[in-house]
């Protein structure tokens, strides 16, 4: 039968996106609707006193909402995820601040007016008098005796301590090691920086009710949340994520101001927009990462690497978002053993408040954090035993006969063939050539340097009971209908709420295979809590694995109906009914056939439905996975770094990416394409910076790096396709695998580049100034020297 | 105050009153209901914004309304209808055909901005390099492509265009032909 499983299909929802026709939040326009503005606090501590009186007497104003005005009215900002045992401490997080701010951006006030442009004027006018208080934004000065309190409840800053492995075990194979090695890490901020800004648009509904469409990674979630703060019936509160503009884990959080313009529309009784200012989104809307390590590994001369211990200090920001504790903790020290048979890992995790925005989930949250780590280590180890860092990975590996495969952290990897996929990069790379003309190159005074990061990723976040038992205060199932409606069309409608990540597509082609219906006939529905069965959303690269189990579930039951009821039209038995090419007949005996729209039209009319049958053509499915998925590959980076000017030219970016079975191998490069760009963004040119004031510096596009075409390499895509045998459709999650391995793979060739001056580690970002200075201390220039 | 502007947009007349503090940028969505055109920062680094103005890609977050005055612009929704119909795939214009093709898209909310700086490179230059592309878009902001289909689109749309306009179907029509200085 032909299938559309593992083809090019082109997208979906490229029709409308190429013509201007997609439907973003902003674009959402409503009869009399008003616009809000947030006063934001301009201090990263201070007490505060606000005067709205001039803001709201101006024309045009309708309000000015203070902590006051909402005390009572709209509940804190939860945290989401309690992680256990870690003595964890949510400090209450009002929607606006009240009494004192606790970051650069905190929302202080609310004005809504008639115009934009007016409501920017207004909440201009709102008058707030700072008194400044000692304030500390970076995590390790915060821990320090005497340091600023950010909460009164939240001594010495300590949110919480999180601790994995097996301490004593891990002090024994250092104690008898032959070989260790550390690093100190600095895993620096970053701004997630969707290209769409956050933005809020509320109505009013009959009998109390409200419409909130919103940029949103998942809207049930939303709901969820925000019908609690709001104190609305979640049946009356409607969530609506029409197309969203990237998301990368900074639109899963429920921020204040969502809440905040819900509220407003809900007292005005009129429709009001928020729309995020990019200068607004730099401080408003999560960063990610921020993370200090004190990491080390040890081991025996021939290569075994015996033990990993992690002490890691991870700057929460202000207050704990959504699943903010969840990210430095559950996501990221169970991953930290990697690709390799480690027995004994250690890792200790102080999550830290800071007079910083808040930092949760972006794109591999937690993930990248613990490979980059790793890899960094395992090409340490390397250079002091003096192995090929290929060699070492190679003798580490969890093999490809140990599959499932429980970590000392406690996760059972579920299949994986990780000497396949590095041997797929070496080849592809010219690994040995490659090493000669490094040689060469060192002896003419040229860097090149190859890196080479070898990750495993844990996603497809699910099973629910795990999620239970590790804190998250959701299930973490997916769910869908496959409806088919008389004339044979059919509607896939998902919880699952994908925006960019292609799932109007693949889940219609999923479809499309297992009914034997047109692909054009298949359409995905999602992103409306109004439309679509609960579903916990799309990030931690779920949605394929997670969400496409489900679809995969419930079409499979409508495909056997469709089956049962052509067989007893055609007065043959069931087991004797195949489709070809989109229609069913009796194996062997195409001549007398039908369609499935004529199967589906049967089903609907009714009139000649077996013994039994219900009338209609229709499934759901609730899908909550028995594991997680556990993609991997091998990523190799060649760079070369100019002695003169510390310039990292990147010469071969060769991805191997394992994400199982591969249902559109188009969306699958795109999805690696941009991990790597952000892989690469974190490795040469992102980092997010406050200064001694609290303010933050890289605030916007022209002094925080995203990547642009002029700098990104020509990326080259490769994959080797293990299935997971636990899912549905033997598919893994691909969202976040490039970002993971990109990293440590552009460090690690950096930093090989620059062995013969003896340099061991970089920072990120390896900025051409940071290098330069390097290369000036190493080559015997003081810095002061070249600069004059 | 308000001003008086006229202008074409997507080929139709429009006259507006307006603010003099009006961005072209809100001019098209608000007042025009063209909400092709995105906005995705406010220092003009983003680029989601960018329209034609005379053939050349301008920022639209950069130009005050009362600037578009008596010029010709061309929205991500007029893109197709500037060219010639022969040079269409499907109704949709070469570089539209292409993004769809070639996966140069995932959010697609930069994609409006990227196609119209694409159709300005592709008026100046018929057939640009990966580098000429990666230059041309310089001014425009990815976060979800690594820009890698972006380019590939950009030179496949060149591609088709090339053979379209081989194929003797015909010319770019006049106000996306660029040349507005």
């Amino acid at each position: 039968m032909p299938t559309l499983f593992g083809t090019p299909v082109r997208r979906r929802e490229d029709a409308r996106l190429i013509r201007g026709e997609g439907l973003y939040t902003d674009d959402v326009r409503l009869p009399d609707m008003v616009y809000a503005a947030f006063v934001r606090s301009t201090h990263p501590s201070a007490r505060i006193r606000v005067d709205a009186s001039a803001a709201r007497a101006l024309p045009g104003v309708l309000a000015v909402f203070t902590a006051d005005d909402v005390a009572g009215r709209v509940g804190d900002v939860p945290t989401a995820w309690l992680v256990p045992d870690s003595g964890l401490r949510t400090p209450p997080r009002p929607v606006l601040a009240r009494d004192v701010v606790r970051y650069v951006g905190e929302p202080i006030a609310m004005v809504v007016a008639r115009t934009r442009a007016l409501a920017a004027d207004a909440a201009s006018a709102v008058n707030v008098a700072y008194e400044p208080l000692p304030h500390v934004t970076d995590a390790r000065a915060a821990l320090a005796p005497g340091a600023p309190q950010v909460h009164a409840g939240v001594p010495g800053n300590v949110l919480f301590t999180w601790h994995a492995g097996d301490r004593e075990a891990t002090d024994r194979a250092f104690a008898e090691a032959e070989v260790e090695v550390s690093l100190s890490i600095r895993n620096q901020r970053l701004v997630p920086a969707a290209m769409e800004p956050r933005t809020a648009v509320a109505a009013p509904t009959p009998e109390g009710g409200l419409t909130l469409w919103t940029t949103s990674q998942n809207p049930h979630i939303a709901r969820f949340v925000l019908s609690g703060m709001l104190s609305l019936s979640e049946q009356r509160l409607r969530v609506v994520a029409p197309d969203v503009g990237g998301g990368f884990g900074s639109k899963i959080p429920v921020y204040p101001d969502e809440a905040m313009v819900a509220h407003a529309a809900r007292v005005l009784g009129v429709p009001v927009k928020w729309t995020e200012t990019r200068s607004e989104a730099f401080v408003a809307t999560i960063h990610g990462r921020d993370q200090v390590q004190d990491v080390a590994m040890c081991g025996r001369r021939d290569g075994t690497i015996t033990g990993i211990r992690v002490r890691a200090t991870a700057n929460m920001g202000a207050y704990l978002s959504l699943a903010a504790p969840g990210v430095p903790t559950i996501l990221f020290g169970l991953i930290v053993p990697g690709a390799y048979r480690i027995g004994a890992v250690d890792v200790e995790v102080v999550g830290v408040a800071t007079h910083t925005t808040p930092t949760d989930a972006y794109r591999g949250a937690g993930r990248p954090e613990a490979t980059f780590l790793v890899e960094r280590l395992v090409d340490t180890f390397a250079r002091r035993i003096g192995m090929d860092a290929a060699e070492v990975r190679r003798r580490n590996f969890v093999p490809a006969s140990a599959f499932p495969y429980a970590t000392p952290t406690g996760l059972v990897y579920d299949s994986g063939d990780y000497a396949a996929a590095m041997d797929r990069a070496l080849e592809a790379v010219g690994y040995e050539a490659m090493r000669r003309r490094q040689e060469d190159l060192r002896r003419e005074g040229r860097y090149l340097g190859i890196g080479l990061s070898t990750y495993v990723e844990v996603c497809g976040l699910g099973p629910s009971k795990v999620a239970g038992a590790v804190g998250f205060q959701g299930g973490l199932w997916e769910s869908a209908t496959v409806r088919v409606h008389p004339s044979g069309k059919v509607a896939v409608i998902i919880g699952a709420s994908p925006h960019g990540q292609g799932e109007e597509t693949t889940f219609a082609q999923i479809v499309a295979d297992a009914l034997g219906a047109p692909f054009e006939d298949v359409e995905v529905v999602h992103g409306d809590t109004a439309a679509t069965p609960m579903g916990w959303g799309t990030y931690g690269s779920r949605t394929t694995p997670v969400g496409g189990g489900a679809v995969s579930l419930a079409a499979r039951r409508v495909a056997d109906k469709a089956r049962r009821l052509a067989a007893h039209l055609l007065e043959a038995a069931e087991e004797d009914v195949v489709v070809t090419d989109g229609r069913y007949h009796v194996a062997g005996a195409p001549a007398r056939s039908l369609s499935f729209a004529d199967v589906a039209l049967q089903a609907h009319l009714a009139w000649r439905l077996p013994d039994g049958m219900e009338p209609g053509l229709e499934a759901s499915a609730f899908y909550d996975p028995e594991n997680f998925v556990f993609p991997f590959g091998c990523h190799a980076c060649v760079v070369e770094v100019d002695r003169n000017t510390g310039e990292v030219r990147i010469l071969r970016y060769v991805a191997v990416d394992d994400c199982g079975r591969i249902i559109n191998p188009m969306i699958v490069d795109g999805q690696v394409h941009g991990g790597v760009a952000q892989g690469l963004g974190q490795a040469l040119w992102e980092g997010a910076v406050y200064d001694e004031s609290g303010q933050l510096v890289t605030a916007s596009f022209l002094d925080y790096a995203l990547p642009r075409a002029r700098l990104m390499p020509h990326i080259e895509t490769l994959h080797t396709e293990t299935p997971s045998p636990h899912n549905p459709l033997g598919v893994k999650g691909v969202g976040e695998t490039g970002t993971i391995a990109a990293t440590p793979a552009v460090v690690n060739a950096v930093v090989d580049a620059l062995a013969p001056l003896g340099v061991e580690h970089v920072d990120m970002p390896m900025t051409p100034e940071r290098l330069w200075r390097i290369l000036s201390r190493a080559q015997g220039r003081a810095p002061e020297e070249v600069r004059a | 105050m308000q001003y008086r502007v006229l202008m074409r947009v997507n080929g139709r007349p429009v006259e507006r009153e307006t603010e003099p503090r009006t961005l072209l940028v809100h001019l098209l969505r608000d007042e025009l209901g063209l909400t092709g055109t995105h906005v995705g920062c406010d220092t003009s680094q983003c680029g989601a914004c960018t329209v034609l103005m005379d053939g050349r890609a301008v920022k639209s977050c950069t130009v005050l309304a009362v600037q578009a005055d008596g010029h010709e612009i061309v929205t991500v929704e007029g893109l197709a209808d500037s060219v010639d119909a022969a040079l269409r795939y499907g109704g949709l214009h070469p570089l539209q055909e292409a993004f769809a093709r070639a996966h140069g898209l995932q959010c697609g909310f930069c994609t409006p901005g990227v196609l119209m700086a694409g159709a300005d490179l592709l008026s100046r230059n018929p057939d640009p390099s990966e580098a000429d592309v990666r230059e041309a878009l310089e001014g425009n902001l990815c976060r979800c492509t690594g820009y890698e289909n972006i380019v590939a689109a950009v030179r496949l749309a060149a591609e088709l265009l090339r053979e379209r306009q081989q194929a003797g179907a015909g010319r770019p029509a006049a106000h996306a032909a660029g040349g507005g200085d």
